[in-house]
């Protein structure tokens, strides 16, 4: 059905490149989501907190702007954002190819997004939990570290997760333009070699890997939620 | 002591101005167990939050040990909140953290080291008789039991003055009176004073020693329990305590009685042996009661006969009953 030298071919990408790229596709996604969760966590606290009648009101042109930030960015296509920030790559990281140069663009397009999750997760505390905890005593800031992270933490895991898969897709994208990893073989050989068994295969590995990453997550939810039983 | 000195509340709403509390006094002694009964949106929640200033009143004072709330900065009001505990109906517990988690948190709050916080805790447990609750998260626990560490966890910053908003109104009337028995149980032990904030008569007679009535967010009469459900003096009052008014003043020159079971035997052969034993028949005007278990509990409005020693032989009769606490009502 395939030629023979399609198939020595994906055995040659399979013993030669396969590893590394899987570490390349990791690593795109990994380190971008741990990045957007370190700006979108307080961001997406600070707009549940800061609204008016929130544990701690901010001003309001602060928050408007806040929220105009966010959705101008989340509105942004990833590949449009992807080629507008890229000469940023090269003043951060000296260049515009490969898994570093994509890494600036990941977080920028993917921090909004996270805000935006970490949002609703902090929204689903319970009110009357946050009450209790003032009624105690509570600064602002003992309740957002000991009531709202810890109480929307299977919320924010679960969410992490769902950050984690988009972020992915995103890197596998961004093979499309010079990022590495798993996209990148599929781009380079299935579309422009035109080798379609070596595309199937990266298909499917990218398939497994969400697979995988959701049943963690879920296992992690869990094993994280006292509400469960 | 909590003063409340000439308060108001009014909210501002897209619908309009809501005026939840109008010139409100109100002065709660120390070791009182004190009642707030009044019906739905009469202000009471909006009340209890004003005494810990979860709810900024519009105007007016609230003072608690005489430490005036209302002129405090934001972190002096966050420590003196560490010595007003509060529970609320819904239990309001973190639910992702143990029992004993739960408890420790107010001590957290205040800083005090993990080992000593969780010894304390688990005295805690103790008193609210559930000391082998310690690890379990809320989802595991019955509504009863939730409100017992929802008790322990405000009285581990060792308050002066416990706030309850309807804390019973979500439990069944058995668990209610064992949570109940438990505020009283504190109250004389701990010295706490105790706010009791209800819709349910019941509750207020079973462990008020003064009450408040609250309508239309005003407080229409206050004093001891015993006086204002006997002799309730406001329209408010009277709507409260004689259900179903207008029936009773059909007959005006009748004394009234009030019945109050708190796990008498049964209802019905009271009046049915009134009437077979001694003959005198009771007209029963309102009645308000549940049975849990073969007991009785609640509250029921019979009418006296005209006879003055016909009466005062019922009377006898009433006051004899196990369970059962009668007083005569004034019209
Ligand atoms: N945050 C708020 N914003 C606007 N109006 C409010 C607010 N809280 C309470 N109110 C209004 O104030 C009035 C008193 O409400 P409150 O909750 O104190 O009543 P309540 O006596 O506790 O009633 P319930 O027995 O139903 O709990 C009601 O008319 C209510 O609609
Ligand atoms: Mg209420």
């Amino acid at each position: 059905m395939f030629a023979e030298t399609e198939l020595d071919l994906l055995e040659k990408i399979i013993r030669q490149g396969l590893l590394g790229a899987l570490g390349e596709t990791l690593l795109m996604t990994f380190v971008p989501t741990v990045l957007a969760f370190v700006i979108g966590l307080p961001l997406g606290v600070l707009l549940v907190i800061g609204e008016e009648g929130g544990v701690l009101p901010l001003p309001r042109w602060l928050m408007k702007a806040l929220n105009a930030l966010i959705n101008i960015l989340r509105s942004v296509p990833f590949l449009i954002l992807l080629i507008v920030v890229l000469p940023l790559s090269r003043l951060l990281v000296g260049t515009t190819v490969g898994t570093r140069a994509i890494l600036a663009p990941l977080v920028i397009a993917a921090f909004p997004f996270v805000a935006r999750l970490v949002e609703t997760s902090i929204r689903e505390v319970d009110a009357g939990v946050v009450e209790a905890a003032q009624s105690m005593g509570a600064s602002p800031f003992q309740i957002v570290w000991k009531v709202l992270i810890p109480e929307a933490r299977p919320a924010l895991i679960s969410n992490f997760m769902v950050a984690l898969i988009t972020i992915f897709g995103y890197g596998a994208m961004a093979g499309a333009v010079g990022g590495g990893g798993i996209g990148r073989i599929a781009v380079n050989y299935g579309y422009n070699r035109y080798k379609p068994l070596v595309m199937y295969f990266a298909v499917i590995l990218l398939v497994i890997l969400v697979q995988l990453f959701q049943s963690i997550g879920n296992r992690l939810v869990k094993k994280a939620d006292k509400r469960i039983r | 002591m909590i003063e409340i000195q000439n308060l108001s509340k009014t909210f501002h709403t897209a619908g309009g101005e809501v005026e939840a509390l109008k010139d409100i006094d109100l002065r709660i002694e120390d070791g009182d167990i004190f009642g707030i009964i009044g019906l739905s949106g009469a202000g009471k929640s909006t009340l209890v939050r004003c005494m810990n200033l979860l709810e900024q009143p519009t105007e007016g004072r609230v003072l608690v040990d005489g430490q005036e709330l209302t002129a405090l900065s934001p972190r002096q009001l966050r420590k003196a909140r560490q010595s007003i505990g509060m529970i609320f109906q819904g239990f309001n517990l973190l639910m992702q953290r143990t029992a004993l988690e739960n408890i420790c948190f107010p001590l957290e709050l205040a800083g005090v080291k993990k080992p000593e916080a969780r010894r304390r805790a688990r005295e805690l447990l103790e008193l609210v008789e559930l000391p082998d609750k310690a690890d379990a998260y809320p989802v595991q626990l019955s509504g009863g039991q939730k409100q017992r560490v929802a008790i322990a966890r405000a009285l581990a910053s060792e308050p002066r003055v416990l706030l309850c908003d309807e804390a019973t109104s979500a439990l069944d009337p058995k668990t209610t009176r064992a949570i109940l028995e438990l505020l009283r149980k504190l109250n004389r032990e701990l010295g706490v004073t105790v706010v009791v904030i209800t819709h349910e008569m019941r509750v207020v007679e079973q462990i008020c020693n003064k009450v408040a009535i609250l309508d239309g967010g005003q407080v229409r009469e206050t004093g001891p329990v015993s006086e204002v459900f006997s002799n309730p003096r406001s329209e408010a009052g009277k709507r409260l305590v004689l259900p179903e008014g207008e029936k009773i003043h059909v007959l005006p020159e009748n004394r009234l009685v009030r019945l109050v079971f708190d796990g008498a035997a049964a209802t019905e052969p009271i009046v049915a042996t009134l009437a077979a034993k001694q003959g005198i028949l009771l007209n029963i005007l309102a009645a308000d009661t549940h049975s849990l278990a073969g007991k009785t509990y609640g509250s029921m409005v019979l009418g006296l006969p005209q006879d003055e020693t016909e009466a005062a032989r019922a009377l006898l009769y009433l006051r004899e009953i196990a369970g059962v606490t009668a007083e005569t009502i004034l019209q």
